[in-house]
């Protein structure tokens, strides 16, 4: 190694042991400051799955807005996915800010690079779905996504402000829902047990692998990616739902679901960590089909993108000419 | 695809008597695209009263590496702020 290099990375260690102290400090950092390349780039990851999970997270959902019960329900379900396509641009715009373009991020996406919530790869069956999707997967989702708002990069705690202020409103809807069908017709009351049924399991793995399998964990906590661990807010998920599945006679499919006095929490079954596994590798209901109908989104827009493009560049040259 | 749509930088203000602040960004292919985009993506809530749209590309931004001596010229100047200057005790209000 030259005397060069050893100064370099000399130069390196102390600009890293400075930013490590900014974020101690709580200090924000912003797009143009030096960051060490491995925050740039676990930042990059985390920012694009969460993007990429509200762009695909519209389209189980899309499925019922033709079929929603009522005006009202349907107006709702629409302004939701509205909102989720939001909260993907805002988070795709933040993202972009590390240097990295809006089609290298589509690229990543549509071609299996990058992933997405895995909770999306499972099939809403029933109207219920969009109860309990909103209850469950936006109440995790929020549980989640609020310690983000005071996370150390500024564009994404920004962009995360925005969001969990959004949110709220989507996790009532979803729990009006499962209301509505819990004081209806037994009938209806089923439907709204099958979806708790099937959208419980999937939601406690929402929050991530257990704290012994996270890989991300410490360094996650150092740069405030994650203020709490993943047992930690599976327990807080789990704590704050199980009355609310009570209040309205809808039992969460857990048989060794126990409240435990002495913890203040509920004791609660093992996870099908096999499962969750299966489908982050690809191999869940609806894996292929929903990435099937982005990549078909995204390519039959084409022509409309390169329509406005070719548009706006003629207006352009017109105003030069005038 | 032959050319992406630039970004645009989205400034709103929030009601009148307010400045207008950067909101965050969004992609278009011309200025009217925009600000529609602007106000489907960051007013749906009624945020905003005005909006300005301007592409990326056009913004100067100073470079924080350069911080230290760009803003040094204001960091030995403390007779710019009130405190500086000494009163006598029975001036309560100035």
């Amino acid at each position: 190694m030259s005397n060069e290099q050893i100064k370099e990375m000399e130069i390196e260690r102390s600009l890293e042991a400075q930013f490590e102290e900014r974020i101690l400090r709580d200090e924000k950092i912003e797009a143009k400051d030096w960051m060490p390349e491995k925050y740039r780039k676990t930042h990059i990851r985390q920012i694009s799955q969460h993007a990429h999970s509200e762009i695909i997270g519209m389209l189980p959902e899309g499925n019922w807005i033709t079929r929603a019960p009522s005006l009202r329900r349907k107006v709702a379900l629409l302004a939701k996915i509205q909102d989720e396509a939001g909260h993907g641009l805002y988070l795709y715009s933040a993202c972009e800010t590390l240097g990295v373009s809006r089609e290298e991020l589509y690229e990543q996406l549509h071609s299996g690079k990058a992933k997405y919530s895995s909770i999306f790869n499972y099939p809403t069956v029933s109207w219920a779905d969009m109860g309990a999707v909103g209850w469950l997967v936006d109440g995790a989702a929020i549980i989640n996504q609020v310690p983000l708002c005071s996370t150390s990069y500024g564009p994404y705690a920004r962009a995360m402000i925005r969001v969990c202020k959004e949110e709220s409103f989507h996790q009532r809807q979803g729990y009006e829902i499962m209301v509505k069908l819990a004081k209806g017709t037994p009938e209806q009351k089923e439907m709204a047990q099958d979806a708790l049924n099937r959208w419980w399991w999937p939601s406690l793995m929402m929050l991530g692998p257990t704290d012994a399998e996270s890989v991300h964990t410490e360094q996650s906590m150092k740069w405030k990616l994650k203020r709490k661990s993943n047992d930690e807010l599976r327990q807080q998920f789990i704590d704050q739902t199980v009355p609310q599945a009570e209040l309205i006679g809808l039992t969460i499919p857990d048989k060794d679901l126990k409240w435990n006095e002495e913890r203040g929490s509920y004791d609660f079954g093992e996870i099908d960590w096999d499962e969750f596994w299966q489908v982050v590798k690809g191999h869940g209901p609806c894996n292929k089909e929903r990435m099937d109908a982005r990549v078909n989104a995204w390519e039959e827009g084409e022509w409309v993108r390169d329509a406005a493009m070719a548009y706006a560049e003629k207006n352009k040259n017109i105003n030069k000419a005038v | 695809m032959k050319k992406n749509w630039p970004l645009w930088e989205v400034f709103v203000r929030s009601k009148n008597g307010l400045e207008h602040r950067h909101f965050g960004s969004l992609h278009a292919a011309d200025a009217e695209m925009a600000l529609e985009n602007a106000r489907d993506v960051y007013t749906r809530r009624n945020e905003g009263v005005s909006i300005w749209v301007v592409e990326s590309k056009d913004i100067t931004a100073s470079n924080p590496e350069n911080n230290g001596e760009f803003f040094e010229p204001a960091q030995d100047k403390v007779y710019r702020h009130p405190t500086f200057y000494d009163l006598p005790d029975e001036v309560k209000h100035m």
